[in-house]
């Protein structure tokens, strides 16, 4: 059996997944995701007097927590093979992957275990979240030293 | 109307990703890390916070506001006190997300076994 043929067999034995039902799960998850936010940025706002900002604030920890939540339950991976994107590319994908290394590794160890891989995942998040915003700072304070 | 355009704006950011992902080979880690760079980049040119007053907790709920945080943090610094400004405020309003997403995880790794 030479390369092609080999290709071939691989890819009608690989299962199809239809790729419009999945955007369109994707979109109609994230969509609630946002209108549940938007939901509670409204309560926070409107009955317990809080500030735009600091709605933002408390909206990004609680989905945080929840993310936290449904990881450690077990809960969460069905749900992503479910809905799909709509729920790791909110901030619950990253509570998620911090989340579900920190379980995993818990039995090697507090140090070598937890520890050493609990950004295993999140860590590449941060990293270029950093290294990219930093950098844009240093183009900006260019600019600026140049206009 | 804010309802309507976060569902619109959050459902197309997903549903990008989820195209993203099917026709690429690229990993969930993948796509989480290129729009935190997309966010950090949008906030650059000042779209971010435009986007957030058209669609409110739409753009807030996803990881690019992440990158939008890092930015606008680091640019706080930047007016304040120039470069050094740079290195002692980027973490500043990304650090909620970041301090909690630790505190959590920790505290609740240690409540909860690991399900397979």
């Amino acid at each position: 059996m030479n390369k092609d043929e080999y290709k071939k067999l691989v890819k009608s034995l690989t299962p199809k997944e239809n790729k419009v039902k999945n955007t369109l799960l994707a979109f109609l998850s994230g969509g609630i995701v946002g209108v549940l936010g938007e939901l509670e940025i409204y309560i926070l706002m409107n009955f317990c007097g809080v500030s735009r900002t600091e709605a933002f604030i408390w909206l990004c920890i609680s989905l945080i927590f929840i993310g936290c939540f449904l990881t450690s339950l077990g809960f969460f991976d069905n749900l992503v093979t479910k809905f799909k994107a709509g729920l790791i590319i909110p901030t619950t994908g990253f509570a998620h992957s911090i989340s579900s290394s920190a379980l995993d590794y818990k039995k090697d160890g507090l140090i070598t275990g937890l520890g050493a891989n609990f950004f295993k995942l999140a860590g590449s998040v941060i990293l270029y979240g950093i290294l990219s915003a930093f950098l844009l700072l240093m183009i900006r304070m260019v600019i600026e030293c140049l206009v | 109307m804010i309802f309507f355009s976060a569902f619109i704006f959050s459902g197309l950011v997903c549903a990008i990703a989820q195209m993203i992902l099917d026709n690429t080979n690229l990993t969930p880690g993948h796509v989480t890390s290129l729009f935190t760079v997309l966010g950090a980049i949008l906030s650059f040119l000042g779209l971010y916070e435009k986007l957030i007053d058209f669609a409110g907790a739409g753009a807030t709920v996803l990881i690019s506001n992440f990158g939008h945080m890092l930015y606008q943090g680091g640019l706080i610094g930047l007016n304040e006190s120039g470069l050094i400004g740079c290195f002692t405020h980027l973490l500043t309003k990304a650090s909620a997300a970041i301090v909690s997403a630790v505190v959590f995880s920790a505290i609740l790794s240690f409540i909860f076994k690991p399900k397979d």
